[in-house]
């Protein structure tokens, strides 16, 4: 296959690329979802598919997310590999009940004979100026439901690498895309052989000597900006990208923070029962003799995803990060 | 200047032109529920089948008797009894080929096993050693399903799949009339309906959701009726007549198979047993409706009609109940013993290869069993 390679390529390119060779090489990868088909989806990172592979295997179905989960798991029990876009992260919540009680334990309901190599796709998290119900972070909800797979990626190669690695999972795997990365940018070039990796590793993308920032996903390009920032407070930061939320990478991550003994994990969704705390919960009970301080959060604030133009005041920016970076100088009160 | 500031300039048009997508009145269900057994219709009806069907029902009416007496004996959890809607049960099973789909819920234990289902294994979610005891594949039964109507969209989904790849295949999905007010009851008839694809609902309508009766469930005329709304055959049959029930879903699937698309069956039948043994049927219900419906009873239906016709003797009833007794000996006595369990199966179907969290998970449990001495 020949394509016009589009340098630098955006993510919402990389994902389409990803879905098409995926369709390309395997028969039995279908696409559906809402819009998914004559319109390429709202960001349109469809664009294109049901051109080339046909309304059967690209298809726009009715408005309704537990059907089109539902459907995509009787797909998948007869040998087909859905991949399964929800609009928009708040309009994957009617959904909810086929992801837990049906995608995530089909495995193990039927003691491993059924699996359900489901990818269901969520564009996700603020920073686009969406009006109510279009920026949540849901991420907590679904790395708390054993079964499943959360990965998000924060770079244009990985946003290919890990939707190749999630269709070709023969579990499960929800796989938030940050709608604010869609049009970032990279040198990623399409006609190069891409490499895909198993899901369930962490990169550090940033080494550094002073603290780790642990993050995913829409903090990532954040996280770099702030340590490139920090440099100028003396301070020498280390950037773990997750890219995995289940299974988590406690090496990479505890490897990092044994180097550098302090840690802030940084997210956009809250921190009250957020992925942070069990973060910190893990880097202390494995790192607890290396840590010069608390493991600290930055997080989205414990409310409902704001109104676009208040947004700014909730996602943790540079100036946020580097304000908890300051408090890592932590002395016991005495 | 807009339009609107134009006084005088906007001249209304007829409105652009509609009609109906589909014409309603092939769609609507008789007024009166399809009958067989009593009717002139039970002479056309094959006798070989009648009498698979009567065997099947004594079969399935001793399964529900023995089920319900091991919950009292504390070798299962919870049986949700179908005593009183064998025909439906049976009916549903004996329909289908072998290339077809059963997708049950909780209540239709008896259908996968009068699929063909080993009848220890069916009730293995009811005992509780596992969810689902046995390879949905082997016998094309998918698990008994627990939430309400999630297995409707999945049996969609696995129709149309299966037409996509070009194969012959039909799914029958099973629910009660409670589900049809579930938000996936609509959206799996309405995927169905769009996609034209090869499945047959059966809503058992035993009157009763728990304790909550049907007027307090639905205001339509029937739950029949709902089918015409999604655009696809609505057919109502009393679901005591199994004559009348395996011929209205022969029908269906033959409609589905030819590429019909699906089809909504409501049978009226009745819960005789309470919702399980947790419940307490004399709160919402008394005797006198109870014993209505012991009278139309599906075994006595198929019996008289039978026997009237000379298709049945009594050698071939003693001959039901004695194979009937077979299987609930061999029940009694399987079910009986403790079925043996190993605890790290909990870590061995959760993904396909374990995370390192659930490795570390995985050795913890195998250091508190050694200590208990309970491996070797």
């Amino acid at each position: 296959m020949t394509t016009v390679a589009v340098k630098p390529a955006t993510m919402a390119q990389a994902l389409t690329r990803a879905m098409r060779d995926a369709m390309a090489a395997d028969p039995t990868v279908h696409v559906m979802g809402e819009d998914v088909g004559t319109l390429g989806g709202v960001f349109r990172v469809t664009d294109g598919l049901a051109k080339e592979f046909g309304e059967d295997r690209v298809t726009d179905t009715p408005l309704a997310e537990a059907g089109i989960l539902g459907t995509a798991v009787g797909m998948a029990m007869y040998g087909l590999r859905p991949v399964v876009e929800m609009q928009f992260d708040a309009f994957a919540y009617p959904a909810f009940e086929q992801l837990i009680s049906h995608v995530a334990r089909m495995r193990n309901r039927t003691r491993g004979t059924m699996p359900l190599p489901i990818t269901v796709r969520v564009p996700y998290g603020g920073g686009i100026g969406g009006v109510e119900h279009h920026s949540d972070s849901s991420e907590a909800y679904y790395l708390a439901t054993p079964g499943l797979h959360v990965v998000t990626p924060a770079t244009v190669a990985d946003a290919y690498g890990l939707l190749r690695a999630a269709i070709a999972s023969d579990d499960p795997v929800v796989f938030l895309e940050p709608k604010r990365l869609y049009w970032s940018k990279d040198s990623w070039n399409p006609d190069e052989p891409q490499s895909v990796e198993p899901i369930g590793r962490a990169v550090v993308r940033r080494s550094g000597r002073s603290a780790t920032l642990i993050t995913y996903g829409p903090s990532v390009p954040v996280c770099l900006e702030a340590a490139e920032a920090a440099r100028a407070e003396g301070w020498d930061l280390e950037v773990v990208d997750l890219r995995s939320l289940v299974p988590f990478d406690d090496e990479t991550v505890c490897a990092s923070v044994r180097r550098t003994g302090r840690a802030v994990v940084v997210h956009e969704s809250g921190g009250f029962g957020g992925p942070g705390g069990e973060i910190a919960a893990r880097v202390t009970e494995r790192c607890f003799h290396h840590l010069e301080a608390p493991v600290l959060r930055v997080a989205g604030f414990d409310i409902p995803y704001p109104p676009p133009m208040l947004e700014r005041h909730h996602l943790p920016g540079v100036d946020r990060i580097l304000d908890a970076v300051g408090r890592l100088q932590w002395e016991a009160e005495s | 200047m807009t339009v609107m500031e134009q006084r005088g300039a906007y001249r209304p048009s007829p409105p652009p032109a509609w009609q109906p997508r589909t014409d309603p009145a092939p769609l609507l269900p008789d007024a009166e529920p399809y009958r067989v057994l009593g009717t002139e219709a039970a002479a056309k009806a094959d006798p070989g089948l009648l009498r698979r069907l009567y065997a099947e029902l004594v079969r399935g009416r001793r399964y529900n008797a023995q089920a319900t007496a091991l919950t009292k004996q504390g070798r299962l959890a919870v049986y949700p009894s179908s005593t009183g809607q064998e025909a439906c049960e049976v009916a549903a099973a004996l329909v289908l080929q072998d290339r077809d789909w059963l997708f049950p819920s909780y209540r239709d234990t008896l259908a996968a096993v009068a699929r063909g289902l080993d009848p220890v294994e069916a009730l293995t979610l009811l005992r509780g050693d596992w969810h689902t005891g046995y390879d949905p594949h082997e016998h094309r039964i998918a698990p008994l399903c627990t939430p309400l109507a999630t297995q409707l969209p999945h049996a969609v989904g696995l129709a149309h799949a299966a037409r996509l790849k070009g194969d012959d295949v039909v799914a029958l999905a099973m629910v009660g009339d409670g589900g049809t007010s579930e938000g996936d009851f609509h959206e799996a008839l309405n995927f169905a309906a769009v996609w034209q694809a090869p499945v047959v609902f059966l809503v058992q309508n035993n009157g009763f959701a728990i304790s909550v009766p049907l007027a307090k469930q639905t205001a339509a005329p029937s739950l029949a009726h709902k089918a015409v709304g999604y655009g696809m055959p609505g057919r109502l049959v009393d679901g005591n007549d199994a004559a009348a029930v395996h011929e209205v879903l022969a029908d269906a699937v033959r409609h589905a198979r030819a590429g019909g698309g699906p089809t909504l069956v409501e049978a009226i039948t009745y819960r005789v047993e309470a919702h399980t043994n947790a419940d307490d049927a004399t709160r919402y219900r008394g005797d006198a409706e109870v014993d209505a419906w012991r009278d139309h009873d599906p075994i006595k239906l198929l019996e008289h009609e039978l026997t009237t016709r000379g298709l049945l003797d009594d050698a071939g009833i003693q001959a039901a109940r004695d194979a009937a007794e077979t299987m609930a000996a061999d029940l009694r006595e399987r079910m009986n013993q403790d079925p043996v369990l190993d605890p790290m199966d909990l870590f061995a179907h959760v993904y396909a290869e374990p995370t390192p969290q659930l490795l570390e998970q995985r050795a913890q449990l195998q250091a508190e069993l050694e200590a208990e001495g309970e491996t070797p």
